[in-house]
């Protein structure tokens, strides 16, 4: 297990490195920085003083180095727009998208293992019929569309739901959340419902598929034999069975939950990261496109590993090997 | 004596869109304590269909049609799902095919136990678990205690199939339903899975229904048989009566077509009461035809010569190189086989004989040692031009007809596949000529060419796998357990074929299988394997009647014993 573990984390450090370089070329491929950074009638001096504040005259691996230990240590330079160390800009953003993804992830696992069970057990049920034929729709349509629709829906016809923003936020030493006053959860809930629709849906189809392969194997026929309850069958030893597969996809669809942010975050106007990075590439803010570059990456390659150590806890057979 | 199941008049009907299929007719049959009932059959008689109406788990859509299921006295049928879950486990146990997949591989075997201990007596846990082990214990489990916490795959197939059937025994049944308990399972174990049932029926008092299709293992275990053949129940009797003097024409070939192991004989008895006995008879003159004709190689050594073969598998990966597990799966092997001569290669699973086989064919590489085709070394160069040449003269037949054949391939692009490879043909219209010529020869007829693999049963497509293997003029055939997914009917056919085939063409053939009887009837010569290494080469007869190493007596004594088979007179 230890070899294996060492194995992913070497192949985690290779992957950064080729997103870091990824994200140092966006500063030289992008426009000129200082472009950005002065007005139009700055002059030739102060233009010249900047560069050589900002290194950009050294040669270019002297820069990638410097790049790579400041990242390293969590510096990711100041946003040419606001002026400040992107990385407090990422933290302070941060804790709103991460409970938005979140809420989202948890609403998609719940309803979407709940309802796959119920689907794979009772096929012919009309239920079944139903929520397969409306899960097509968390598929096909588009996230934004589906916000839209929610915000017509709850916010403006209905006005039971706040329909954008981030309010009633309670401060933990430094970390904001919403999840502790009611105000919160009304303004979290329908970005969090049209984030998860398409990972819920995705989930739904896993586990029932999963589901029904599971019941035709031997050992449910020989549990069955053995006259065990259904209750035991389905719970005990079919749906753990179905977990592997739903595991690695769950696991890279986290992942995807915070890419797709970037969506929801615009249509809610939700204050996360996601906002941050697509007002970001509106003014060309190169250090916090990087450093979103870096973020997205970094979690994914967490991620990833979790699940993998997931798969030694699920199944004996990667854990105790043959 | 009072009955402990009595079966009367029991229909079971499959409704398809194709119409309604009658999988069981009318079979009756009666099972008393402490007796092994045999429930014997080919593919498709419906045996295992009645195991699976007894205790009403029929696949959807099956139903039970019509008669009578009486268990101690009681009506089964029409019983509510509650009901029935009460009888399962409880009263009726059962036992699979295959001790692979019948056990939760993410469960231990204790938890799976304690769950249908508590589920069929009124236990607490630490009692659950006292039982738990004694059942282990009453199978044959050693360590029993600490074993609770393994898991499936930490047991060997036999020791797993023991606990399955201590699973099948922890309601503490009075009736066992054994559905081809020792079919997927090595002679050996075969042996001692089948005296462990035998003396579990006989201590107590336990009636037993055995299901199989193997002759053998009636012989050895059941005291009545009821021979199944399509639905019907054909013949009903004491086992010495059925075996020995059987009356229907339908037993009588069943039994006619088992290999026998005590003699050698010139060819399977055909047997024309069953399907695909009767053979389509446009052969091909093979001496004139493009078959007969391939490359002529000038060779007159060995067809293959093996030499100090060596092939190791990583079990276990780690960063050291004394951490890895490794194993020895093939440990200095070496024989040759003469041209024209059919070598078997014996022993059970793990003996390592497919991956002696798969390295003749090029399919693994060796660690060490060489592998020389029609004199040609193709180990050491394997790409070079010579080898490959070389290689081609070897072709592999495959032991599942299922997987082996690509379905979304129609037959005639299958067989084609390695003309065209090779560029046989001068032409794409010779190639479909000989296709069909090839499909005539192994008696499918040239209409298969445009029909896809699924429409075919095994041994049909057995037959495609032969043709496929002929397309490309071999001179060597590798046969890795060619019959032993196949019914015996079916699999005398087949032997009959490779036999025909191997002296119209002088082909050399590597048979390789775990069938001593099957061995014995196509075997010039026999190399005996064991965990990698070969214990004994001999001469078929030589080995069949003065065995020379320990190995190869026990494989022979492990033979189901069949003095009491009906057999023409020596």
């Amino acid at each position: 297990m230890l070899f294996f573990i060492l194995k992913r984390l070497a192949q985690s450090v290779l992957v950064m490195a080729v997103v870091s370089a990824v994200s140092f070329s966006l500063f030289n491929f992008v426009g000129d920085p200082v472009n950005n950074m002065v007005g139009q009638d700055a002059t030739r001096e102060q233009r010249i003083e900047i560069r050589q504040q900002l290194g950009l005259d050294d040669p270019i691996l002297t820069q990638y180095s410097r790049f790579i230990g400041n990242m390293v240590q969590g510096d990711f330079g100041l946003s040419y727009r606001i002026k400040r160390p992107v990385d407090e800009l990422i933290f302070e953003r941060l804790p709103a998208t991460l409970e938005l993804v979140f809420v989202s992830a948890i609403i998609a696992l719940v309803v979407g293992i709940g309802l796959g069970i119920y689907t794979g057990i009772r096929r012919h049920a009309w239920a079944s019929r139903a929520v397969l034929s409306v899960s097509l729709i968390g598929v096909s349509l588009p996230t934004f569309i589906i916000g839209i629709a929610l915000i017509y829906i709850f916010a403006v016809h209905l006005r039971w739901l706040p329909s954008s923003g981030r309010s009633g936020t309670v401060d933990l030493g430094g970390w904001k959340t919403s999840l502790l006053s009611i105000d919160g959860w009304r303004a979290i809930i329908l970005p969090a419902i049209t984030l998860s629709l398409f990972q819920l849906t995705l989930i739904l189809r896993l586990v029932r598929a999963e589901m029904l392969e599971v019941m035709q194997t031997d050992f449910i026929k020989f549990a069955r034999a053995r006259g065990l309850s259904e209750r035991a069958i389905h719970f005990r030893h079919a749906l753990r069975n179905t977990l592997v597969p739903v595991i690695t996809i769950i696991g890279l669809n986290i992942g995807g939950l915070i890419a797709f942010s970037v969506i929801t975050e615009t249509v809610f106007q939700w204050p996360g990261t996601g906002l941050m990075f697509i007002q970001a590439v509106d003014f060309v803010d190169v250090p916090i496109m990087a450093a979103y570059l870096v973020f997205v990456a970094l979690l994914f390659v967490i991620i990833n590993l979790v699940v993998d150590i997931l798969y030694f806890v699920v199944d004996p057979r990667i854990r105790l090997g043959n | 004596m009072t009955e402990l199941l009595k079966i009367n008049g029991l229909c079971v009907e499959f409704p398809t869109r194709r119409g309604t299929v009658q999988a069981a007719k009318d079979v009756s049959l009666t099972v008393s304590p402490g007796e092994v009932v045999g429930l014997v059959g080919e593919s498709g008689a419906g045996k295992s269909t009645i195991g699976n109406a007894i205790i009403d788990l029929l696949e959807a859509p099956g139903r039970v049609s019509g008669g009578s299921i009486l268990f101690q006295g009681e009506e089964l049928r029409g019983r509510s799902d509650a009901e029935m879950r009460m009888v399962r486990g409880n009263r009726i146990g059962m036992i699979f095919q295959d001790p692979q997949t019948s056990l939760n591989p993410l469960m231990t075997i204790g938890a799976q136990l304690v769950e249908t201990i508590q589920k069929t007596n009124d236990l607490g846990i630490t009692q659950a678990e006292a039982r738990a082990v004694e059942l282990l214990e009453q199978v044959g489990i050693t360590e029993a205690r600490a074993r609770l916490l393994a898991y499936p795959h930490q047991f060997s197939g036999g020791m797993r199939q023991r606990v399955v059937i201590a699973l099948a025994l922890a309601g503490d049944p009075d009736l066992i339903i054994a559905d081809e308990p020792t079919t997927a399972l090595d002679v050996s174990i075969q042996a001692q899975i089948l005296d462990l049932i035998k003396d579990l029926c006989r201590k107590r008092k336990l009636g037993v229904i055995i299901v199989t299709h193997d002759i053998g293992v009636i012989a050895n275990i059941a005291d009545r048989v009821v021979v199944m053949y399509r639905g019907d129940v054909v013949e009903t009797g004491d086992v010495a009566q059925i075996l020995g003097a059987p009356q229907h024409e339908y037993t009588k070939s069943l039994i006619a077509a088992v290999p026998r192991a005590d003699r050698k004989m010139h060819r399977f008895s055909s047997v024309d009461y069953i399907e695909g006995g009767h053979q389509p008879s446009a052969k091909i003159d093979v001496q004139t035809h493009w078959l007969g004709q391939g490359a002529k190689h000038e060779n007159t050594g060995p067809a293959i010569q093996v030499e100090g073969l060596n092939l190791s598998f990583v079990l276990q990966k780690a960063l050291l190189k004394r951490n890895r597990k490794m194993l020895r799966a093939v440990n200095d092997v070496s024989f040759q086989l003469e041209p024209g001569e059919t070598f078997g290669l014996v022993g059970e699973s793990g003996s390592g004989k497919s991956t002696v086989a798969r390295l003749i064919a090029g399919l693994y590489r060796p660690d060490a040692g060489t592998v020389r085709v029609l004199g040609q070394d193709v180990t050491t160069a394997p790409h070079s031009r010579e080898a490959r040449r070389a290689r081609r003269a070897v072709q592999m037949i495959f032991q599942d007809p299922y997987s082996s054949l690509n379905a979304r391939m129609r037959v005639m692009d299958i067989v084609a596949e390695p003309i065209r490879f090779y560029k046989l043909t001068s032409s794409e219209a010779e190639t479909r000529k000989i296709v069909g010529d090839l499909l005539d020869h192994v008696g499918l007829g040239a209409g298969a060419a445009l029909r896809y693999p699924h429409e075919f049963s095994g041994g049909q497509r057995q037959r495609i796998s032969i043709a496929r293997a002929l397309a490309s003029r071999p001179r060597i055939l590798i046969c890795d357990e060619p019959t032993s997914a196949l019914d015996v009917s079916v699999q005398a056919t087949i032997l009959n074929l490779l036999k025909d085939l191997q002296s119209e063409l002088g082909l050399t053939m590597l048979f390789i299988s775990h069938d001593l009887p099957v061995v014995r009837q196509m075997c010039d010569k026999i190399a005996v394997m064991r965990n990698g290494q070969i214990c004994e080469i001999a001469p078929t007869e030589q080995l069949f009647e003065s065995p020379q190493h320990a190995y190869s007596r026990h494989l022979l004594d492990l033979m189901p014993k069949m003095d009491l088979l009906a057999r023409a007179p020596a």
